[in-house]
């Protein structure tokens, strides 16, 4: 783990010399997180965001259990108890409007996490398991927010929670007696808003688990960077503390900014006006729709609409939509490309932008309702999504001729000169 | 297993390959076994529905108010249930319609209680994604099938409830009921 000049963790006074020699966590910190874990010098903003979202499930951790100290989750009082928080509890309504406004600036800082993975090829030997782990980071992310979203048990909760256990419906033989098993009953109620509330107050908890797998997986090789050159030498890096705690708290302190304006100024912009209405379980709302997160795969569920042979078109829409994550578990295997930044890939580049184009159609068509031509688009934009990742990703990474890498990243830094390289001058 | 070989108890030493002590690995690491996933059906079965839950599980509705044309909501399993009283008119429409052409091949009279065919009694869950249609309510758009309607993904119902143009796989579901009387029917 980490580099031969890593800076060697070295207690000064007596208290932390006792310590050390018997729980060195300290020494964990500091090599994890502190002067002693070298960083490549040239990463660029998009490395920010890791400690973006680590600071967002501390933000999500702490409102929520703040939350549950005053939310009851029974069926005939949930709905009242989140007014009760809004209305009655001191800052009642800034811990929840951080609480679901934090969510979905999770989610934010989440995609560009992993969009700078696809640009830069974070998920190529050797970081493959820091790329499976956080896969399995925005899977439980999903699980626990769709677990989050039913707790106020709005119209939009409750009839969320009926749509999202009815994909489970569409299963062959199984799908029925397993939909009404998760609810405990054959439709939301309370035996449902119960297991929902007590597993989105554990999920958390195993997501900080795999935070903490998805970390030390990192620190095994180190981190990349954008040339998505190895790191060769000292000079190649700096010290994680100060230089990059510094810089990821000056983003940290943007981030906040725009998430308080979000809380203080906007605060329902993200929401629907239908969860502020009880759950009715005897009518719908006209126009359903997920949070803006889930959207993308949302309108790829709802892309399938005829029978393939034999396959249900609902069956068949539940399992394009899991699939549409899942595959990207095949991602480090299906760009065989030994380049791993596409700043050298000009051919895998173009693709990775109509790849964000198509993503951020099915992000417009999930929230869209179900009419033409928004079905045709979905159509075209879910195979574009499936194509991508099937079929022009591992065609363009055989056919592609990389751009010629720099000898370092000190070279990609500073230029060829030698003095630079000793950091003499340049 | 090497080395306890070498450390040697007087029941390894016996040389035939079986020893005394393989029995007891085996039937230790059975018994936690069978104990192990034993445990997991309290664990698992937990999760099914609840007594009470399942008690509730069959309700009574007086029918008698419903004039032909009209449908009422019920609700059954705190779900909605159509209860509804078709004209000769969509009888007629129903029968129409060869059966054998549809996506659930399904026929008025096998949807129906035997002499009581005006009485059309489903579950008013769309069997898509499990929204409740439109159509039972005064007023409400009845879809181009005058049936029901579903607003969320657009699933039209004919006058017998089947699925005719639209995402749903099935019919809206015919759930277990029976005529207690004239005016009185039991569901589930």
């Amino acid at each position: 783990m980490s580099f031969p000049w890593a800076k060697e963790y070295t207690p000064q006074v007596p208290f932390m010399k006792w310590m050390d020699a018997r729980l060195p966590l300290p020494r964990l910190v500091y090599n994890a997180v502190g002067a002693g874990y070298p960083v490549p010098r040239n990463l660029n903003y998009f490395w920010n965001f890791g400690f973006m979202a680590l600071a967002c499930l501390m933000i999500q951790i702490i409102t929520g259990v703040i939350l549950a100290m005053h939310y009851a989750s029974n069926a005939g009082v949930a709905f009242d108890s989140v007014e009760h928080i809004m209305r009655d509890v001191n800052w009642g309504w800034l811990m929840r409007y951080a609480h679901a406004n934090g969510a979905s600036a999770f989610f934010v800082v989440v995609y560009i996490h992993i969009f700078r993975g696809f640009y830069y090829g974070s998920y190529k030997a050797p970081r493959e398991m820091v790329w499976l782990l956080g896969v399995v980071i925005f899977l439980l992310m999903m699980a626990t927010g769709f677990l989050g979203y039913v707790l106020p048990w709005g119209q939009m909760s409750f009839w969320g929670a009926k749509v999202i256990t009815g994909l489970f419906g569409a299963i062959p033989l199984v799908g029925e007696p397993l939909q009404i098993w998760l609810l405990g009953g054959f439709s939301p109620d309370n035996a449902a808003l119960n297991r929902f509330f007590s597993l989105h107050y554990l999920l958390p908890f195993v997501i900080i688990g795999v935070v903490v797998l998805h970390i030390w997986a990192l620190h095994i090789p180190g981190s990349s960077n954008p040339t998505g050159v190895e790191v060769k030498s000292e000079s190649d890096t700096v010290p994680f503390f100060p230089y990059f705690i510094a810089k990821d708290g000056w983003t940290l302190g943007a981030f906040l900014l725009i998430l308080s304006v979000m809380i203080f100024f906007a605060p329902n912009m993200l929401g629907h006006p239908d969860n502020y209405i009880e759950a009715n379980p005897m009518s719908t709302p006209a126009h359903i729709v997920p949070e803006w997160y889930f959207w993308p795969f949302y309108a790829i569920l709802r892309a399938f609409t005829v029978d393939f042979f034999f396959i249900p078109a609902k069956l068949m829409g539940v399992v394009a939509m899991f699939g549409s994550i899942l595959i990207w578990f095949f991602l480090p295997w299906l760009d065989k490309s030994p380049v791993r930044s596409a700043s050298y890939r000009p051919l895998h580049r173009k693709f990775f932008y109509v790849l964000l184009v198509a993503m951020a159609l099915l992000f417009y068509l999930g929230g869209a309702p179900a009419e033409e031509p928004y079905v045709v688009m979905s159509q075209i934009a879910s195979l574009y999504y499936f194509a991508h990742f099937l079929i022009i990703l591992p065609i363009v990474s055989a056919i592609e001729r990389p751009d010629p890498l720099p000898f370092s990243i000190t070279e990609a830094v500073l230029g060829k000169d030698e003095n630079a390289k000793l950091g003499t001058g340049a | 297993m090497a080395e306890e070989a070498v450390t040697g108890t007087p029941d390894m030493q016996a040389g035939d390959g079986v020893r005394r002590r393989d029995f007891i690995n085996i039937a230790a690491v059975s018994a936690a076994g069978v104990g192990g996933v034993a445990t997991l059906v309290p664990l698992i079965s937990q999760m099914a529905p609840s007594a009470d839950v399942l008690a509730a599980s069959s309700t009574e509705v007086d029918i008698s108010a419903i004039e032909s044309g009209q449908a009422i909501k019920a609700a059954f399993r705190k779900q909605p249930v159509f209860i509804r009283s078709l004209t000769a008119v969509e009888i007629d429409e129903a029968n129409a319609v060869d059966a054998n052409t549809l996506r659930d091949p399904q026929s008025l009279a096998e949807r129906t209680k035997e002499g009581k065919e005006n009485w059309l009694i489903t579950m008013g869950v769309c069997t898509h994604l499990g929204c409740v249609p439109l159509g039972a309510g005064e007023g409400e758009n009845k879809g181009e099938y005058g049936g029901y309607f579903c607003p969320c993904h657009g699933s039209h119902y004919d006058t017998a409830a089947r699925i005719r143009k639209g995402p749903a796989p099935t019919n809206l579901e015919v759930p277990e009921f029976e005529f207690l009387s004239d005016t009185v029917i039991k569901i589930g």
